[in-house]
């Protein structure tokens, strides 16, 4: 079983198109560096600086990882990730 | 209890338990019931104290026009308060909003704009904004960064809170302006700091999200993620399926995005469940369900329900 990591619209570019695209890793960080190997040029449109861009939101298992350790925040096979631009609600 | 005119009506809403959803004695739910407020949502309070500083501070007088990008309930509660005190509204509304709130802005005189679906409400607060600037003598109120948003939950819904459960663990609300969050938020940081703030957001169909590249998000002027403790994006199913939940096991007809805020809300509850810890939850119904009937949410099986709301601004 793997990581199901869902891309935003935006970010698909990178991705062929692709909605969902399976990921690895204990960490969000190791997910990433791992999403990169396989879709260069979409990690410095979800990290900058060492953490989450501004306007993107990271979700695993729906809860936004800065409150659960940033790019630290455990993970593990059956975790599912969300990327999301971040928009107005109200 | 008696007031004044219906504008000194708002706030001051009932708490109820939730014996049905509450896992066990000891960790227990309680539902704070904002759809009781004069139109029907927590946005009166937020309308009202926004109105009322701006009065205040002389940018409000008899006869002039406030502007205001919304999704809906924002827009009725300044419309009702508008039409009681002499000012005009117009409101810049996603056109993938409820055909009932359109109908209830109109019917208490507001005139409605519309923004594209596409882009959600980054698209009406971006067209609100330009309004603004185009028409000087408008005043707008933009709740997304007005102070007197937060502040009616800091002086209102949060005292009203710790009075009616002063053992109170948890405060779960809704994530849209940020408004109640921030308000609640910076109350409970200074009165019970050992509350745990947390959020629950929408998370729409993918419209909604059709930016054209990442630096072209928005937060809210108001946010400040030091306020809250943990924050839960809640897809349009989990939404429903707790909305059902809540009629089912409480007899309460909340509107959707309260469904999101109960499914953040009982993952509190597990929580606290598994850890052995006592809890009181409180979490806040936001609206009623009347103006959500049309999107088909509250029949027919939960697949279709679900199909029925992507791409809709169901919060």
């Amino acid at each position: 079983m793997a990581i199901e990591v869902r891309i935003p619209t935006i970010l698909r570019t990178f991705t062929d198109g692709e909605r969902a695209v399976d990921g690895k890793g204990d960490t969000v960080a190791e997910l990433i560096e791992q999403l990169e190997a396989n879709h260069p040029g979409i990690k410095e449109r979800i990290v900058e600086d060492g953490v989450v861009r501004r306007f993107i939101n990271v979700y695993v298992n729906d809860e936004d990882i800065r409150f659960t350790g940033g790019l630290e925040t455990a993970i593990t096979d059956g975790d599912t990730v969300v990327i999301l631009p971040a928009v107005a609600g109200g | 209890m008696r007031f004044d005119s219906l504008v000194d009506s708002v706030g001051n809403t009932p708490m109820v338990g939730l014996p049905t959803l509450s896992p066990s004695e000891d960790v227990r739910l309680w539902a704070k019931l904002e759809d009781q407020n004069p139109t029907g949502s927590i946005k009166d309070r937020a309308a009202l104290s926004m109105v009322a500083q701006a009065e205040q501070d002389g940018l409000l007088t008899p006869g002039c026009t406030i502007l205001e990008p919304t999704s809906g309930n924002t827009g009725i509660s300044l419309a009702m308060v508008a039409s009681q005190r002499g000012y005009q509204l117009i409101c810049v509304m996603p056109e993938n909003t409820s055909e009932e709130r359109r109908q209830v802005l109109r019917m208490w005189g507001a005139e409605i704009v519309q923004s594209p679906a596409a882009g959600g409400s980054n698209e009406a607060v971006r067209i609100a904004k330009q309004m603004a600037e185009e028409h000087p003598d408008y005043v707008f109120l933009y709740q997304y960064g007005n102070q007197a948003n937060a502040d009616a939950h800091y002086r209102g819904t949060a005292p009203e809170v710790l009075a009616d459960l002063p053992t109170i663990t948890h405060f779960v609300a809704g994530l849209g302006t940020t408004g109640t969050l921030m308000g609640a938020g910076r109350f409970f940081r200074e009165h019970k700091p050992d509350v745990r703030i947390v959020a629950a957001e929408p998370r729409y169909g993918e419209d909604v999200y059709g930016l054209r590249n990442v630096d072209e998000g928005f937060i809210p002027e108001l946010y400040d993620e030091t306020l809250i403790d943990s924050r839960f994006s809640v897809g349009e199913r989990d939404a429903v399926r707790r909305t059902r939940e809540l009629i089912e096991s409480e007899g309460i007809f909340a509107g959707i995005s309260t469904g999101a805020i109960l499914h953040a809300a009982l993952a509190q509850a597990a929580k606290a469940v598994k850890a052995g810890e006592r809890a009181d939850i409180c979490f806040v119904v936001a609206d009623g369900g009347w103006k959500y009937l049309s999107t088909g949410a509250y029949e027919g099986s939960l697949d279709d329900a679900e199909d029925r709301l992507e791409g809709q601004l169901w919060a």
